[in-house]
Formats: C-alpha cells, sequence, structure tokens
C-alpha cells in the first residue's frame, strides 16, 4: 500500500496549485532567505486559502510572528516548521484508529450530506477491511436517491463484498435491520452501513438516522460502535456546522474526510477537530478502491507547509 | 452562523457618527468586520480583498446621511455593490432553439441532478428535451440518470459498452436529433480540474457536441478552493454560466463570489433540493444578503406572504402591541408558522437569529403545546385566569400530556405576556438587542413554544 505521504505527494505533482506554491515558498523558495512583511501576507493568504479559518489561520501567524519579533533573521523554512508545529499541537490526538474490533460485528454507519462520497468510502472500507483479514458486509441504506442501490451493488460485486440491499424506496431502517441480521448470520466481523445523503437542516431527514439507531439497538444496545461523518474536503466552513449538528442530533464517533486528492487541503477538519474532538479516521485521496488511507497528523501538516520535501532532501 | 453584519458594524461604525463624511481613517475598522464576514462566508481571500476595496472607493467622500445610522449606510453600499457583482450579466437562461447544453464540474456537485432538473424546466418552457450520459465512471451513473429521465418524462440516451465520451455524445447528439429533440443536455463525469486527462476528455466532448452552453455546476458550499476550481475549468472550457447546488442547507454561500469574480459569467440557476422540481431561477439580492448574514429576509417575508393572510398579522400585531394576547391567538399564530415551515428553518432566515437553537426538542414542545391548548374550550382559551386545579387535570388528560407540561405552558404563556408588555416601553428595543445577540431569549432562553412577534411581520 502506498503511504498517504506518497500518494498525497503525487495528488500534488498533478499540479502546482497556486496557494500550494505559497506553503512551499515558505518552505522552499523562502527557505534560506529571511522573512519579510511581504512573506507574512503571502503566509495568512496561503493559510486562509487552505481553509483553516480564522481562529487557525490567527494562532499559526501569531506564532510566525512572534518567533519574528525575537528573531529578525527567522528563514521561510523556519516559519513552515513553526506553522506545522501549531498544527500538530491542534491535532494532537486527532488521529483515529480502527484495526481491531471489539463487536461481532462492529458496525459502523457512514453518514454526511449529499454527495460528499459515503458510498464510495464505503466500498473502500469493505476492501480495506478485507484486505486486512476481516469479513466485511455491507448494507445499502440508501433508498432514496435514484440508482443509489445500483451504484453500491457495482461497487460490491466488483470488489466481491457481500451486500444486504433492498428496493428503491424502502425504509432504510429496515434495510439496516436486516443487515445486521444477515451479517450476524454469516458471521461478518465488521457491518459497514452506507446511508442517504442529508443536509443537516433539513430535520425529517435527521429523524431517519435516529431511526436507523433505534432499530440496530433492539439487537445491540451499543449500537452502532461507530458513526463516521464523511465530509467533502473540497467544502469550506460549512462542513464545521454540518459536523456540529449532527453531532448534536446522532452522536458522531469520528470523520472521514474525502477528495482530498484535488487541490483543497481540507483545512476545515482543523476548525471541526477543534471544536469537537471527533478523530480523523480516514482521508479518500481518489475514486479507485485503494485510494483511502489512515489519517497521519504529521504527514497532513507537513505536506501542507512543504515540509515533506525538505525531509527528503535531507 | 455569524451575527447580522450591521450589528457587528455597530462598535466599528461609532466613529462614524457625527462625521460628516466617510474617510479612509473612519472607515477602515469597519472595512477589516466586513473582510472578516466575507472570509467566515467562505468568500476567497483575494476576491474578498478586491471586493473591500471596491467598497472603499465607492464609499469614500460620501456623506453620512443624517435619517440612517453610518452601520446601515455602509451595509447598503456594501450590499449593493455585492448584489451588483453577483448579478453581472444576463442571470436569464437562453430561449435558443434548438439548445444544447454540457454540463462541468466536480465529483458529488449536483450535475446528473441538475441535468434532469434543467430538462423538467426546458420541457416546461416548451422546448422537447433529451439527456446524454457521458459519465461512463461513476458506477451507475448512466442507470441515475435513466432513472430521473423517465421520472421527468424526457428522451435518454446512454451506451453501456462504450468508454469513448466524445464518440457516445455525438452519436447521442444525432439520435435525439432524429427523436426530434431541441434541447440537448450533456450529463458528465465529476472530475478534478486539474486532472489532465480527463480534462483533455471534456475538451474533445465539447469539440464534438459544441454545446451553446456550458455551465459549471458546483456545490454552493465549496471553501476557498472555488477559486481554482472555476478559474482552471474556465480556462479548459470556456465557461456560458454557473449553477450552484445544495443552497437548501445554511452555507453562507461565498463561493459564489470566489466563482463569479474569477469567471465573470453569470449564475443562472441554484438548486434547491434532491427532487427534480428543486430548481429556482437566481436573484442576486438574496444571495448578497445570505452571504453577509443578513438573513435571507426576501425569502422570509415572500414566504410570509403566501402563507399568511395580511389582516390577521395585522390584527395579530396590533392584539401583542396591547398586550391583549390569548390562548387562542397563540394557536392561531401557532398554525400559521407551522404552514411556513419548520421552526428552525424560519428562525435561520430571520437576520440575528440564526444562532438561536431550534431543534426538535422545540418542536415537539411546540406540538405539546398545541395539543394542550387545544384540549382547552374556547373559554379557557380566552381567559385563562380561569384554570383552577381540576380545568388543568382535565385538560392535561385531554392532551394525554402530564398536568406539570400544561402548568409549565401557562406560566411560559404569562411570562411571554409580561415580555409583551414591557416591550412596549424602551426597555423593550435593548431587550430585544440582548436577545439577538446571545442567540437566545432573556433568561436562559427558555423558549416559550412559540415566539411572540413571530408573525408581525
Ligand atoms: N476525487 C475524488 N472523488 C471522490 C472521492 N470520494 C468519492 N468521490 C467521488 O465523489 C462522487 C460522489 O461520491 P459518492 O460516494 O457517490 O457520494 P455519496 O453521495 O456521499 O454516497 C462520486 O463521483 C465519487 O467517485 C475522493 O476521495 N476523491
Ligand atoms: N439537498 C440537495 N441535494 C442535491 C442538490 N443537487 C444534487 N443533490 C444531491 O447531491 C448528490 C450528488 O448529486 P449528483 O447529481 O449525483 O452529482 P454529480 O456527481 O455531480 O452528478 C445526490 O445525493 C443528489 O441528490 C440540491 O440542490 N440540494
Ligand atoms: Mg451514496
Ligand atoms: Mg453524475
Amino acid at each position: 500500500m502506498r503511504s498517504f505521504f506518497a500518494k498525497f505527494k503525487e495528488g500534488l505533482k498533478k499540479t502546482t496549485p497556486t496557494f500550494f506554491k505559497a506553503f512551499s515558498a515558505i518552505g522552499g523558495i523562502f527557505g534560506s532567505r529571511v522573512l519579510d512583511a511581504a512573506a507574512l501576507d503571502e503566509l495568512e493568504e496561503a493559510l486562509y486559502g487552505a481553509d483553516f479559518g480564522v481562529e487557525t489561520t490567527d494562532d499559526i501567524l501569531s506564532e510566525i510572528r512572534k518567533a519574528f519579533k525575537t528573531n529578525k533573521q527567522l528563514r521561510g523554512l523556519d516559519a513552515a516548521r513553526i506553522g506545522a508545529q501549531v498544527l500538530k499541537d491542534v491535532l494532537a490526538e486527532a488521529e483515529g484508529r480502527l484495526d481491531t474490533f471489539t463487536h461481532k460485528p462492529e458496525i459502523i454507519v457512514l453518514i454526511g450530506v449529499n454527495g460528499s462520497g459515503k458510498t464510495t468510502t464505503t466500498a473502500k472500507l469493505a476492501k480495506l477491511y478485507r484486505d486486512a483479514g476481516h469479513r466485511p458486509l455491507v448494507g445499502a441504506c440508501d433508498t432514496f436517491r435514484a440508482a443509489a442501490n445500483e451504484q453500491i451493488r457495482t461497487w460490491c460485486e466488483r470488489l466481491a463484498i457481500p451486500l444486504v440491499a433492498s428496493q428503491h424506496g424502502a425504509d432504510a431502517a429496515a434495510v439496516a435491520y436486516d443487515a445486521f441480521e444477515a451479517a450476524r448470520k454469516r458471521e461478518a466481523d465488521v457491518l459497514l452501513l452506507d446511508t442517504a445523503g442529508r443536509l443537516h437542516n433539513k430535520e425529517n431527514l435527521m429523524r431517519e438516522l435516529s431511526k436507523i439507531r433505534r432499530v440496530l439497538q433492539k439487537h445491540d444496545e451499543r449500537a452502532p460502535h461507530h458513526a463516521w461523518l464523511v465530509v467533502d474536503g473540497s467544502i469550506g466552513s460549512n462542513s464545521i456546522e454540518q459536523a456540529r449538528v449532527f453531532h448534536r442530533e446522532f452522536g458522531l464517533t469520528g470523520l472521514v474526510v474525502t477528495k482530498l486528492d484535488g487541490t483543497s487541503r481540507g483545512g476545515a477538519l482543523v476548525g471541526i477537530f477543534r471544536e469537537l474532538k471527533l478523530p480523523i479516521y480516514f482521508v479518500g485521496l481518489g475514486e479507485q478502491p485503494d485510494d483511502l488511507q489512515p489519517f497521519r497528523v504529521d504527514h497532513y501538516a507537513d505536506a501542507l507547509f512543504g515540509l515533506d520535501n525538505q525531509k527528503e532532501q535531507a | 452562523m455569524l451575527e447580522n453584519l450591521t450589528d457587528r458594524l455597530g462598535s466599528a461604525l461609532r466613529n462614524l457618527r457625527g462625521m460628516g463624511r466617510i474617510s479612509e481613517e473612519n472607515i477602515a475598522e469597519s472595512l477589516q468586520e466586513v473582510r472578516k464576514a466575507l472570509l467566515g462566508a467562505d468568500v476567497q481571500f483575494r476576491v474578498a480583498r478586491d471586493f473591500i476595496e471596491r467598497v472603499k472607493e465607492k464609499s469614500l467622500g460620501q456623506d453620512v446621511i443624517k435619517s440612517v445610522t453610518p452601520g446601515q449606510q455602509i451595509v447598503k453600499i456594501i450590499h449593493d455593490e455585492l448584489a451588483a457583482l453577483l448579478g453581472e450579466g444576463t442571470t436569464q437562461f437562453t430561449d435558443k432553439k434548438p439548445l444544447r447544453v454540457l454540463m462541468l464540474g466536480l465529483q458529488g456537485s449536483g450535475k446528473t441532478t441538475f441535468t434532469a432538473k434543467l430538462a423538467k424546466h426546458l420541457a416546461k418552457k416548451g422546448y422537447r428535451p433529451a439527456v446524454i450520459a457521458c459519465d461512463v465512471y461513476r458506477p451507475a451513473a448512466i442507470d441515475q440518470l435513466e432513472t430521473l429521465a423517465r421520472q421527468v418524462g424526457v428522451d435518454f440516451y446512454g451506451e453501456r459498452d462504450s468508454k469513448d465520451v466524445p464518440a457516445i455524445g455525438r452519436r447521442g447528439w444525432e439520435w435525439a436529433k432524429a427523436q426530434g429533440c431541441d434541447a440537448i443536455l450533456f450529463d458528465t463525469a465529476g472530475r478534478l480540474q486539474i486532472d489532465s486527462p480527463l480534462i483533455d476528455e471534456v475538451k474533445r466532448l465539447r469539440d464534438a457536441v459544441l454545446p451553446d452552453e456550458v455551465l459549471l455546476v458546483g456545490d454552493a458550499a465549496l471553501g476557498q478552493e472555488a477559486v481554482n476550481v472555476a478559474k482552471t475549468f474556465h480556462e479548459a472550457v470556456p465557461l456560458t454560466g454557473i449553477v450552484l447546488t445544495k443552497i437548501d442547507g445554511d452555507t453562507r454561500g461565498g463561493a459564489a463570489l470566489s466563482m463569479k469574480a474569477v469567471t465573470h459569467v453569470p449564475i443562472k440557476f441554484l438548486g434547491t433540493g434532491e427532487k427534480v422540481e428543486d430548481l429556482e431561477v437566481f436573484h442576486p439580492d438574496r444571495l448578497a444578503s445570505r452571504i453577509l448574514g443578513m438573513g435571507d429576509v426576501v425569502s422570509l417575508v415572500e414566504k410570509a406572504q403566501e402563507t399568511i393572510d395580511e389582516d390577521e398579522a395585522l390584527r395579530m400585531a396590533d392584539k401583542m402591541q396591547r398586550a391583549d394576547f390569548n390562548f387562542e391567538d397563540f394557536l392561531t399564530q401557532m398554525r400559521a408558522m407551522r404552514k411556513m415551515g419548520s421552526l428552525g428553518s424560519i428562525m435561520k432566515m430571520i437576520p440575528g437569529m440564526g444562532k438561536m437553537q431550534v431543534g426538535e426538542k422545540e418542536e415537539k414542545r411546540l406540538k405539546h403545546s398545541e395539543a394542550l391548548i387545544q384540549s382547552m374550550t374556547p373559554k379557557e382559551r380566552r381567559n385563562p385566569n380561569i384554570l383552577n386545579g381540576s380545568r388543568r387535570a382535565r385538560i392535561a388528560r385531554g392532551a394525554g400530556l402530564e398536568i406539570k407540561e400544561l402548568n409549565a405552558l401557562i406560566k411560559q404563556f404569562a411570562q411571554m405576556k409580561n415580555m409583551m408588555r414591557m416591550m412596549k416601553g424602551a426597555k423593550g428595543k435593548k431587550m430585544m438587542k440582548q436577545m439577538q445577540k446571545k442567540g437566545g431569549l432573556p433568561g436562559g432562553g427558555d423558549f416559550p413554544g412559540g415566539l411572540p412577534g413571530g408573525l408581525g411581520l
């Protein structure tokens, strides 16, 4: 498996995204050059450009300014290191890990707004766990979107993953229940439930989620054991509001951030973590089944500040 | 949600009061606030900066009008400027016939859904649309479009065994023409703007089908990258319009300004839901208010006008003014409100109230209150003072609720009346302000299952 690191860098090679140039500028071109006011402005722009939001941007900038005050010889590379460190501190404990299971089946529900990548992530996770020697089963609880069933079925057939699905328009909670029964009967280790996309401000759709929970709890009162919000990494500050509401209404246990193979840096995840302390389990880096990697804070922070190249050169 | 921009500007603008003219110095602080509001709404950094420059140029040297507060004046300048920028170009969709339209966008932005929505919209306008499936990658993407086409009742063309997208597009065009279709819509696969092979593919598709319109379908909640996305797509395949989807969420939608500012192509449609009829034409005013966090007042007022009898509203407002308000009125109000949508969705549209937490709990309480009032006799509703112990027991039983819930309702009702009495005075104004700031009602935000003045529009 390629590392997140390698994958991230590969994603970067596809392009020279403007702000990333700025980041690299801080870590790279300016690397040995002494910082000046213009470079600090550029840094500020780059930080906003990563969707860090006001708070994190301010935190990073103030640390760098502080260092700048005491050391007028501060170089770009130093600033990048400071920035990455602030990020690492903020994100300490943000790595989610789920390699071994304590329930049988371990139930993971994937929820999120429309088009965020839930179905694709469900398929990728099923493959990842199967490749690690577990027995996955997928429940197709999106009975609403046109051809949602066909989409997850195609994925599961392609990857040879067992699937429980129903008809379009069926009760999502009933599918969840059937999938749970099937998982027990077939002794699956992990049950992945894909759900329909819903905007967090639609209360009737949020209620449907509670129903899924209630139905699962008939068998196991701790179910679902994991409720992961699938967040599109190219979305801005609204993903913080999404997480806030899904967490309040359903109770989340973690996040998966998708589409980080684009030029977006998914900085909103920092805002989500700051506020809700929800660990990030995986990041999605493409549309292929293997394009899912465990989230690693160091890799993320270093790649963002262009420190990965530096390390390699050293 | 951020507080109302007018409120936020309040302190920054205090120094403007009494000044004759807006100057570089006295406006600096407020522009800083505006910048924060824009960044908070996900407007891209540079776009926000350029916009602030424009506003500054517009306002410098303007006389501070006596009749409004400087805050209102500046907000108006900003709002109008923003609306002008967003509304630049022809936001109306073409009526050319025959017509070919190509969709373009990132993964999951809503292209397929929008294709079906546009087909439905054009069918209503007298076109005979066909949709052509040019996404050969996403599993079941062809099935999705076919299902939607059937739902909308338009012709569909797709090939399940070919991956040659330009050829599929070309054959789809020929086929649709042969069917007598005069609006041919090409749905494409989601692609990153930096994915060269796929960008190349869409260029070849464009050359094969020669679209009259190329629409960028973008999620309204996009972050800072909206600029790069729109710019790079526009460079590769020149766009003629932008469609913002999922605007039914609660995003402030600053990405729209970013995309607009770098491409200068008009915004044409808004996607307002998952269903095929959830399509709206674009109103620059409303989006400007939304980006600035001023609430979608226009929509609220329109919604209210549709559902509420004006005379009734006036009568109600008058009763409230006199603090002569009984359970009967309360019930009428509650029902009218329900017609407008969920409490939460209404609150979100009111400036400064967006922060108020209205969830299922409050909705449930509202339902309980309704049940309790319904269980009262008309006499009891009009005259809550007669509610003694035995009456209360009967009412609670009738509603299938506990007596303590009824007691709480009566107590809150009394508080509410009290509050209305106070609102009549000068103190009331101050209280409203406080309430908006804290995002809750005074006294710990205890929400009396109904909002006084909610309908006094
Ligand atoms: N580039 C990229 N595309 C992704 C990623 N994850 C999902 N997608 C695409 O995003 C679109 C929506 O994904 P889907 O799983 O159907 O989202 P859902 O509506 O949340 O179930 C599809 O075109 C996917 O191929 C990712 O990590 N990177
Ligand atoms: N709430 C809402 N959902 C939408 C809207 N437009 C599309 N969707 C949903 O977003 C998801 C992705 O849409 P789709 O058309 O498949 O996107 P595509 O990958 O760009 O073709 C689906 O779940 C759609 O139902 C909209 O305006 N509002
Ligand atoms: Mg799905
Ligand atoms: Mg599609």
